[in-house]
């Protein structure tokens, strides 16, 4: 028996028992306590597909489409399962030149060879359909659905916006729920609806092998989940008198401004000149982009709410309603006017010559001396020396009707025109050294004083509801939710009692009845409103008219502006006439070659930098002037404006500067 | 003769052959889940590794039978004749073996089917050790026995080395337990560890650190131990020893290990980081294992092993299967079962009374023990990449039925361990 060493049976057991403890040690670590090792595990297999929700859909007030998804196709290409094939007649297929497939087909071997890529982006579904017929002859490619924006109508450009692809910008400030390549509102309702409208994205977990190569859902779609389409938006918009807007303002530069007055609601939102919203998706989308960013007239300014104008005469009711709230004149005062106003030794002329006039012609008739008479006592019922105090204290009444302040519409980048402070003055006439003969020109709405078409809109909402208005908005529902923001219903008083109003709107009515917009009237409707024709120092004046209707129970509130027009009442009054009734009674009663002769007619300036003079004004101007028989006559530019609008003549009249440029984009 | 009259299964330990059958169950399944695809669902498609598993085990088993109707004396007596024939067989595969991933290891058999020598070399090796060293007159301790007995082992292992197949030439590093066992000094294991301990530590660390560090340990121990010359001399020896390894460790290391060797020792200690290249199959098995979690994701539901993030994952790498699908639960049976295993041949192979069987004994639990601590190891990045199977489990038809044969001579021999004496 050689079998003297058998106590060592228990050192080697010792040893084999150590070792699997050591195994099983450290499977207990790998397995239980670091739990890297599923998450990697996850990551080799799982791919997370991201499923995009459908865009929300826009509305007009009466459930027509603004906006709807399109289907179109990305073709997409997996390099690894091409196979030779003929690529001059894949070229002719798809549009493209040899040099760009090889381009594109580097690109897409560059991203990933087992690994779909894009090919051709957002190719129309017809264009599609006749490149499927035959994609079976090119293994390798396929076409992924995708949807689009599409516009039926063509209309409301600037008031919808566009989309584009996100920016990193936007990836960062999103926190990473973007992704390269996603799509996001860039501008209008697009953007400032986006959390609405984008909706949810989903996720489909799809497994891979070690090559890449799909293997079906993981763990049966457990852990999926399904897009949420963004939800559907109902805008305050009335399709049918927009794109009547959008006809009348062809060839023109300005913008239309429609608001219910009861509501807030914005009914029209023309920004002219225009362009197709459809230009702003698929393919040509680049060349179209820079066409608009190079275009003069600037397609891209939403100029309902970027455009600046000086409110011209159309400002003389506020005059009126904060005077006579003052209780610095009653709606009997009467001042002489004797074809002019001598303000210190400015003379401001005015148009007509009626001798007394009192609140209601004054309006009615335009009558700068009325108003200059006005506005002095106002800003001295202090006494001269406390010019300044009174003025902050009028700026502060202007205020509230919203001018010179942001009106919160639901649309990015509004501007909020201009209200002078008091230091602007102490710069020019030195501090306490202006009276309100120095800064007459302000009581008819020239001057410094800037203001949006949507604030002159939201000014005849305040008149026509008598002392409030209601802050305007352009989406009346959200899916199928009315919104029922406070700051919808809340009715902000612009501190002029009720009563004040009458004489005012008084005035106004006669302004259509056989004032200066007596064309613009409408038999069977009463329509309260004022012309302005604001001075341009870069070209013929501006026409403005605003107006609110019917007079008793107002549906309807407008501005107008027509720029480079000539007078309010020639272009601007016929415009919102036409607009008014079309709203209220769905047709136009004014015979139609007359209608047709403002779309017709071509008001664009010439393009800057051009040398073209203005003075090419066609015949059918001043035969259209005749017709409408209006009184009102180019004001007299006050000195004191000319001389400063040549000194700073970038500060008046409208924005010229273009809508926030994307750095991406040429 | 009269035992097997009545019955060869008398006196069979049926432990045994419980955790055997349960070790080549868990592999099939596993061998299944590994390779599954929704193409080949039967268990025993031919065209599938796991269709070919099914007839290993079934030849596994009628070799089982042969063995266990085969004479014990047989075993002893055809041990030299059968060890020459596998060194032919070795020097054979050298001159017509297929080469199979850089190893020349295998010999074809024609059907789709092969034979790596190397995997039989183990079982002569084991068998001509016992039969010698049971031998009279022959004592480990002897500086004859001791060189006849190194080269019984040293020889296949060359002819292995030559292939290259370097695991199965590191598995002969594990008969020195059974030589431990009887009566080999125990400085053996302790260098073997110090050894090691010490070529990790010089890759690791800076040699000449290294060295200062061994420098100092041994002047302090010399310096408490003056009064014990005899006791200093022998420390002077292991550190003078110790000295001469660390400086030979980095010329070894970099000119006789082949690149990617080294990359694999330097990826597993973390000298380099390479998860794509290098470390990639260890990477990939951390990941499969490790994301079994506590239960698994269950039969045929492992992604890593299905959709090929593993490689030679029916092979070498199949307890990435077990790791995955079957959790930390899973790994634990099976380790249990092969630690019961081997707990279980040491107790059969201490009950004999001849020498033989007993070293036959702990020759198989040597063998049995280092493949499964090194596949193991290797799969859960605590060994480099050796490419060893794991007994049983494993696909592969030459190992299974080389393991097979290598436990069922032991439980043959242990069935006649009462009233024979050699």
């Amino acid at each position: 028996m050689n079998n003297s060493f058998f106590e060592r049976r228990y050192i080697i057991a010792a040893i084999f028992i150590t070792f699997m403890v050591i195994l099983l040690g450290r499977l207990f670590y790998i397995q239980l306590v670091d739990d890297r090792y599923l998450y990697f595990a996850n990551n080799n297999v799982i791919r997370k597909k991201v499923l995009f929700p459908a865009r929300g859909p826009i509305l007009d007030r009466k459930g027509k489409i603004l906006v709807q998804n399109e289907p179109v196709y990305d073709l997409m290409v997996i390099p690894k399962q091409v196979q030779p094939f003929d690529t001059l007649e894949f070229c002719k297929l798809i549009g493209i030149d040899m040099e760009g497939f090889h381009k594109r087909f580097e690109k897409a071997r560059g991203h990933s060879v087992y690994l779909a890529s894009i090919f051709e982006k957002q190719m129309s579904v017809s264009l599609y359909r006749s490149l499927q017929e035959k994609l079976s002859d090119f293994p390798g490619f396929y076409g992924q659905l995708r949807s689009v924006r599409s516009y039926p109508d063509s209309a409301a450009a600037q008031f919808l916006g566009y989309t584009g692809e996100v920016r990193d910008k936007d990836i960062e400030k999103s926190g990473g729920y973007y992704r390269l390549g996603d799509y996001i509102g860039i501008t209008g309702v697009e953007k400032a609806y986006e959390d609405v409208l984008r909706g949810q994205r989903g996720v489909e977990n799809q497994m891979v092998d070690s090559r890449n190569v799909p293997k079906g859902r993981y763990a049966n779609g457990a852990y999926d989940t399904a897009a949420v389409a963004g939800e559907r938006l109902i805008s305050s918009l009335d399709l049918k008198i927009q794109k009547l807007g959008e006809k009348l303002m062809r060839n023109k530069v300005g913008s239309i401004v429609a608001i219910e007055p009861s509501t807030g609601e914005i009914l029209a939102f023309v920004s002219s000149p225009t362009y197709d919203p459809n230009q702003m998706v698929g393919r040509e989308r680049g060349n179209n982009m820079a066409r608009m960013y190079q275009d003069p007239y600037n397609p891209l300014l939403i100029r309902p709410i970027q455009a600046y104008y000086p409110p011209g005469s159309s400002f003389k009711p506020l005059d009126g309603l904060i005077a006579l709230q003052e209780g610095i004149i009653n709606p009997q005062t009467t001042f002489f006017c004797p074809h002019y106003y001598m303000a210190g030794n400015h003379r401001v002329g005015c148009e007509h010559f009626d001798g007394p006039t009192n609140l209601s012609k004054g309006i009615a008739m335009s009558c700068n001396t009325y108003f200059c008479n006005v506005f002095d006592r106002l800003i001295n019922r202090n006494g001269p020396k406390r010019t300044r105090q009174t003025f902050i204290d009028w700026k502060a009444k202007v205020n509230k009707f919203g001018f010179g302040v942001k009106l919160d519409v639901d649309l990015p980048n509004e501007k909020k025109g201009n209200v002078p402070a008091p230091e602007r003055y102490d710069k020019i006439f030195g501090e306490n050294r202006w009276r309100s003969s120095s800064i007459i020109s302000l009581a008819i709405g020239q001057g410094e004083l800037l203001a949006t078409p949507l604030q002159l809109a939201n000014i005849e909402c305040t008149i026509a509801n008598r002392g409030f208005y209601y802050r305007p908005h352009l989406i009346k529902a959200i899916g199928d939710k009315q919104i029922t923001k406070k700051e919808y219903t809340e009715r902000n008083f612009v501190g002029v009692d009720e009563q004040y109003f009458e004489p005012v709107i008084d005035g106004m009515q006669q302004v259509v009845e056989h004032g200066t917009a007596v064309g613009a009237r409408i038999p069977g409707i009463v329509m309260c409103g004022k012309t302005g024709t604001v001075q341009n120092p870069h070209g013929k004046n501006h026409s403005i008219f605003v107006a609110f209707a019917p007079r008793d129970t107002p549906k309807i509130a407008i501005a107008v502006v027509v720029e480079n027009a000539g007078f309010g009442s020639s272009w601007a009054a016929p415009i919102a006439s036409y607009m008014v009734e079309e709203y209220l009674r769905d047709t136009i009663t004014k015979p139609k070659a007359q209608v047709e002769y403002i779309m017709n007619a071509n008001l664009l300036p010439p393009p800057k930098g051009s040398k073209v003079k203005e003075a090419k004004q066609t015949k059918a101007d001043s035969l259209k002037k005749a017709k409408a028989d209006s009184a009102e006559k180019p004001q007299p530019v006050l000195k004191s404006v000319k001389r400063k609008a040549k000194k700073q003549p970038s500060a008046v009249y409208y924005a010229n500067q273009p809508a926030v440029r994307r750095d991406d984009e040429q | 003769m009269s035992s097997n009259e009545r019955g060869f299964f008398r006196n069979i330990d049926w432990i045994t052959i419980l955790l055997y059958l349960c070790l080549c169950t868990i592999g099939w399944f596993n061998i299944h889940a590994a390779v599954y695809d929704e193409e080949h669902r039967s268990m025993v498609d031919l065209s599938t590794n796991y269709g070919k598993q099914f007839v290993f085990i079934a030849v596994s088993l009628v070799m089982a039978m042969v063995i266990l109707l085969l004479d014990y004396r047989f075993f002893s007596a055809l041990a030299p004749p059968f060890y020459i024939v596998t060194v032919l067989l070795l020097i054979l595969v050298l001159v017509v073996g297929r080469n199979v991933g850089g190893n020349q290891a295998w010999i074809s058999l024609g059907g789709g089917f092969r034979l790596q020598p190397s995997e039989f070399a183990k079982l002569s090796t084991v068998l001509l050790l016992a039969k010698y060293l049971s031998g009279t007159n022959v004592k480990i301790t002897d500086t004859e026995s001791f060189f006849i007995t190194a080269g019984i082992i040293i020889l296949p292992m060359a002819l292995i080395m030559l292939q290259p197949d370097t695991g199965s030439t590191l598995v002969f590093f594990s008969l020195i337990f059974v030589l431990y066992r009887e009566g080999l000094s125990p400085y053996f294991l302790i260098i073997i560890a110090l050894s090691a301990t010490l070529f990790i530590l010089s890759l690791l660390v800076n040699q000449w650190l290294l060295v200062a560090g061994i420098a100092v340990i041994g002047a302090l121990l010399v310096f408490f131990n003056l009064r014990n010359r005899k006791f200093i001399f022998g420390l002077l020896v292991w550190i003078v020893g110790s000295l001469g390894f660390v400086l030979a460790v980095k010329p070894l290391y970099s000119n006789v290990l082949q690149s990617h060797q080294r990359a694999r020792i330097d990826e597993l200690l973390g000298i380099t980081f390479d998860p794509r290249g290098a470390g990639y199959n260890v990477n990939q098995s951390k990941i499969a294992i490790g994301s079994g979690q506590l239960w698994g994701k269950g039969y045929l539901q492992g992604t890593q092993t299905k959709y090929s993030f593993v490689p030679e994952q029916s092979t070498d790498f199949i307890f990435c299967t077990v790791g995955e699908e079957w959790g930390f639960v899973g790994s634990s049976v099976v380790i249990g079962l092969y630690l019961f295993l081997l707990l279980r041949v040491i107790q059969i192979a201490e009950r004999q009374h001849m020498a033989f069987s007993r070293i036959y004994g702990y020759g198989v639990a040597s063998i049995i023990f280092f493949h499964v601590l090194i596949n193991i190891a290797m799969t859960i990045g605590l060994m480099p990449v050796i490419g060893i199977p794991l007994p049983f489990i494993s696909y592969g038809g030459s190992s299974l039925i080389s393991f097979t044969s290598l436990l069922f001579i032991l439980l043959k021999l242990d069935s006649n361990r009462t009233g024979y004496t050699y």
